[in-house]
């Protein structure tokens, strides 16, 4: 296997495109990125997604957006494994140049949710989960983690602030990142103070419904940027047979099998991108990582030690919460931010002296855990 | 939704059948191929305790599509006194009346709607038991 970089990441704004389709968007990101990576040529396709079927009753996205790019003749194809969509797609990526197979291929992550009505996007993300024992109970994805919510607030004591300030600093990080959804700060008072989407969560605890695309070029040619892992796991499907529901147990797979590979332990990254499609999801993953012991994390968020100036900056851009969630673009944003901190090009986000960062996507209730971990050269 | 789709389930959603581990006598539900504990392939037909307890639950403000009408609900995990866990909604309950430890049992009531023409389909939800005296 050889080093894999990252040649060119390109964003665009998360928001409610309403003039921009599915692919005007992917073409957006995916042409800034390739103008960025200076390859010489692209030789495989992969295509992000996690909802195009329901939502825009689009499939074979691989071939379309190929097309779209004028990438006749390589292979493409859509990579699905729900909100883990983008990890998954960035390890498949990044499998076919290290083995030798592909020099330089285009990773594009891309959702349009603004087209369908709430109802339908709630239906869309419900596909994450069993279709005929766990949707059919009427659940959503907010309210599966509402049951861990609960769960943890009441084996720890953790306190509804405690949880909250999760996305209260998640809020205050995407002030001035220009591709965040929400770039504005929320406090803990206003964010308890919002209505109940599943309770005990509230409506701002969870992450929104947006457009989004995302793009990077992986190439084996020698870059700033090295993937130094990308691992995938994956847990038992129903939270009912799980020992606990509580350890998300992909995750701590993932990370140890990353953290092996890159040869490195949980003290040698600099700044992380979590998966807080919910705030416990969030504060659940900094303690299977291996960043906080079980049941402290709500408290180790809440202490400020996330924030961008803290022991451990997380969610830099502002995360699922603040920048955005669209979907299956969610672990491309994730990586091409990582990036970009490490290239020293996040501006108004910008870490200090960042040499190592941890990208967290997962899929259903980390279902699938997806972790990429870049490191500057 | 197809009626093969629902029909083929119909035995397991109405009785609540799960299956018996013959290795390690986990109680699995919903059926599959084979024990996601230790792997073994023989697995047993069996009934599930139609009495619980709540471990945990949350209620359901904004629905997906089909639901819409039964919104606000309640969605608990739920631990059977014969040890398999379920995931169902909670009826004949007001949310302030849930709480973890809530002793439940299981009931036949109506699921969803296809549309006007579509099947209405049925299955388990569970509700607080009221003891006799």
């Amino acid at each position: 296997m050889r080093p894999v970089y990252i040649a060119g990441v390109a964003l665009t704004p998360i928001g409610e495109h309403w003039e921009l389709s599915l692919r005007d968007l992917a073409c957006e990101a995916a042409l800034k990125a390739l103008e960025k990576a200076e390859v010489e040529r692209i030789d495989a396709l992969y295509v992000s997604n996690m909802g195009a079927a329901p939502l825009q009753s689009q499939l074979h996205l691989g071939a379309l957006m190929a097309d779209a790019l004028g990438l006749y003749g390589l292979p493409a194809m859509r990579v699905e494994a729900a909100q883990a969509s983008g990890g998954v797609a960035v390890h498949e990526a990044h499998l076919a140049v290290a083995s030798g197979l592909y020099d330089s291929v285009l990773v594009i992550g891309v959702e349009k949710m603004s087209d369908a009505l709430p109802q339908e996007v709630r239906s869309a993300l419900a596909m994450a989960e069993d279709q005929e024992y766990t949707a059919y109970t009427g659940v959503t994805d907010v309210g599966l983690c509402a049951l861990l919510h609960r769960l943890y607030m009441e084996r720890y004591e953790a306190e509804p602030e405690e949880v909250a300030a999760l996305a209260a600093i998640s809020h205050e990080h995407a002030v001035g990142c220009p591709h965040a959804q929400y770039p504005f700060r929320v406090s803990v008072e206003r964010i308890l103070s919002s209505p109940m989407e599943a309770d005990p969560i509230h409506m701002l605890e969870c992450s929104g419904i947006g457009d989004g695309a995302a793009a990077l070029v992986l190439t084996a040619d020698r870059g700033d940027v090295e993937i130094a892992a990308s691992t995938v796991a994956v847990d038992h499907f129903f939270l009912t047979e799980r020992s606990d529901p509580l350890t998300l147990e992909a995750v701590g797979t993932a990370s140890k099998r990353a953290y092996e590979r890159a040869g490195i332990s949980p003290r040698d990254i600099d700044l992380v991108e979590l998966h807080d499609s919910t705030t416990i999801i969030g504060i659940l993953s900094l303690e299977e990582l291996g960043f906080v012991e079980k049941g402290f994390g709500a408290r180790y968020v809440s202490e400020g030690n996330v924030r961008r100036d803290g022991e451990l900056p997380v969610n830099t851009f502002g995360g699922l919460k603040a920048r955005g969630n669209p979907v299956g673009a969610t672990g491309i944003y994730q990586v091409a931010e990582i990036a970009l901190q490490l290239l020293g090009e996040a501006g108004r986000c910008q870490v200090e002296d960042a040499e190592v960062g941890l990208a967290e996507n997962l899929g259903g209730v980390a279902s699938t855990a997806t972790i990429t971990i870049l490191r500057r050269h | 939704m197809s009626v093969p789709r629902y029909w083929r389930e119909i035995k397991y959603r109405y009785r609540l059948i799960g299956e018996l581990c013959t290795e390690c006598g986990a109680i699995i539900f919903p059926r599959r191929s084979l024990c996601p504990h230790c792997g073994c392939r023989e697995l047993e037909e069996c009934k599930l305790s139609e009495t619980g307890t709540v471990l945990s639950w949350t209620v359901i403000q904004h629905p997906p599509k089909g639901y819409e009408k039964y919104a606000p609900y309640v969605v608990a995990l739920i631990k059977l006194d014969d040890g398999a866990q379920i995931l169902s909604q909670v009826v004949d309950v007001e949310p302030e009346e849930m709480r973890v430890g809530l002793r439940v049992e299981a009931t036949f009531r109506r699921v969803r709607e296809d549309g006007s023409s579509g099947i209405i389909e049925y299955g388990y939800k569970f509700r607080p038991i009221i003891e006799e005296p």
